[in-house]
């Protein structure tokens, strides 16, 4: 007897190897959250991906776009400044293609990464912790400078970064629907935003809002010595973004805790933020589609205790880079 | 009256506050006055044209005053407005 047909296709789709899964990521409404009737909030659960992250994305558009220019070959060591979740992509990545890989991360940011990172093989720099994700990124570009052999991807200054997602995750979210109000992702190398923003802008016009949540760090973690040691992602394009709203550790908390208690989804910090953002976008339409992106599930902040134990009593708060 | 609250890397150049009140209409004013009561804020908040220092970030209340008119935005009073530095994050 012939099985009967399914109703979800492509579940998932059938791939070669884990790095050709990357992506085909589910959208998923979240009813509860939404605060009218006529305004819809979908979740795009890129914390479905094969590490857990949307990264997996960026990483394999890096790696696959320095194959197809000649700039790496099978042996080489691949260096990049990360608060985490690149590097765990890169090194699922480069351990399967045969690439060493090593990371410049935080100090400060949660030990799952680190357990992670050392699972699929990479080795770990660390950079100062208060400088944050800064002193990650002036780590590692002074070592590629002191030594030729390394090759660095640089998310935060390669069009590969957007690409992934302007070929990719928008236009799975194009697949499933029709109209989009606005598109809410976090700002961190920009690429989510600006690759998704260009693709959503192109095919649906104006109308969609493109709306970047970013993180307030902690004073601790502002620890620059002066406004120089500044940083701008130089793939960020200002003028792409309709709002640039941020969020302080203690609500992106509340807010992940919220999706987790309201909506049974256990994603990441960073999504906790973004999904805030996308409420109060939400709540300023009369009608329409409001995307978010989850970029990563809860696992890697379990230790922090933010999924049980009051947002009050979370130890490093404000020190810790959560995303 | 607006409150600016002070990054720590610009509080030593402020007598060490973590807030100040200020006056002014939009940001801009707000700014201005700062600067001309903590001098030493001047070539931190401002870049040699005039404009916001490339690496100064100016929140009105949560929003980036970049995505929004700039220096020009206007400012309500109880409106806060929040300096800190350009960060990069990375999950996103």
């Amino acid at each position: 007897m012939a099985a009967e047909s399914l109703q979800n296709k492509p579940c998932g789709g059938r791939y070669g190897d884990i790095v050709q899964a990357i992506g085909h990521t589910p959208l998923v409404e979240l009813k509860r959250l939404s605060p009218k009737p006529g305004v819809r909030i979908w979740a795009k659960l890129e914390s479905r991906n094969p590490t857990g992250s949307v990264k997996d994305r960026v990483a394999r558009a890096l790696i696959e776009d320095a194959e197809e220019k000649g700039l790496i070959r099978p042996g080489q060591t691949i260096l990049e400044p990360t608060s985490g979740n690149t590097g765990i992509s890169l090194a699922m990545i480069c351990g399967l293609k045969g690439y060493d890989l090593k990371v410049v991360m935080p100090r400060n940011v949660t030990p799952e990464r680190t357990e992670l990172l050392r699972m699929y093989g990479a080795e770990i720099v660390y950079s100062e912790g208060s400088k944050g994700s800064n002193g990650a990124v002036e780590k590692a570009l002074d070592m590629a400078e002191k030594d030729a052999s390394y090759y660095m991807p640089y998310q935060y200054g390669n069009q590969a970064n957007p690409e992934a997602h302007y070929e990719g995750t928008a236009l799975e979210i194009l697949e499933e629907l029709d109209e989009v109000a606005a598109f809410v992702a976090g700002l961190g190398t920009g690429g989510t935003l600006m690759g998704n923003g260009r693709r959503l802008k192109e095919e649906l016009g104006d109308s969609v809002k493109i709306v970047a949540a970013e993180p307030m760090q902690g004073e601790p973690v502002q620890g620059l010595r002066s406004l120089d040691d500044g940083f701008i992602p130089p793939i960020i394009d200002l003028s792409l973004l309709d709002r640039k709203i941020f969020v302080t550790n203690y609500d992106a908390i509340v807010w992940t805790r919220k999706l987790l208690d309201e909506e049974r989804l256990f994603a990441g910090v960073s999504s906790g933020a973004i999904a805030r953002v996308a409420v109060r976008i939400a709540g300023e339409l009369d009608e329409g589609n409001v995307v978010f992106i989850v970029c990563d599930d809860g696992w890697k902040y379990l230790s922090s205790g933010i999924y049980t134990r009051p947002v009050e009593e979370i130890e490093d708060l404000d020190s810790t880079v959560w995303w | 009256m607006a409150i600016v609250k002070i990054p720590p890397v610009l509080r030593a150049a402020v007598g060490g506050e973590k807030e100040l009140s200020a006056d002014g209409t939009s940001v801009g004013e707000i700014l201005h006055s700062v600067a001309a009561s903590h001098p030493e804020t001047q070539s931190q908040l401002f870049g040699p044209d005039g404009g916001l220092n490339r690496y100064v970030n100016v929140y009105l209340n949560d929003e980036d005053v970049r995505v929004l008119d700039g220096l020009e935005t206007s400012v309500g009073a109880g409106d806060t407005l929040v300096i800190l530095p350009a960060m990069a994050g990375g999950a996103a």
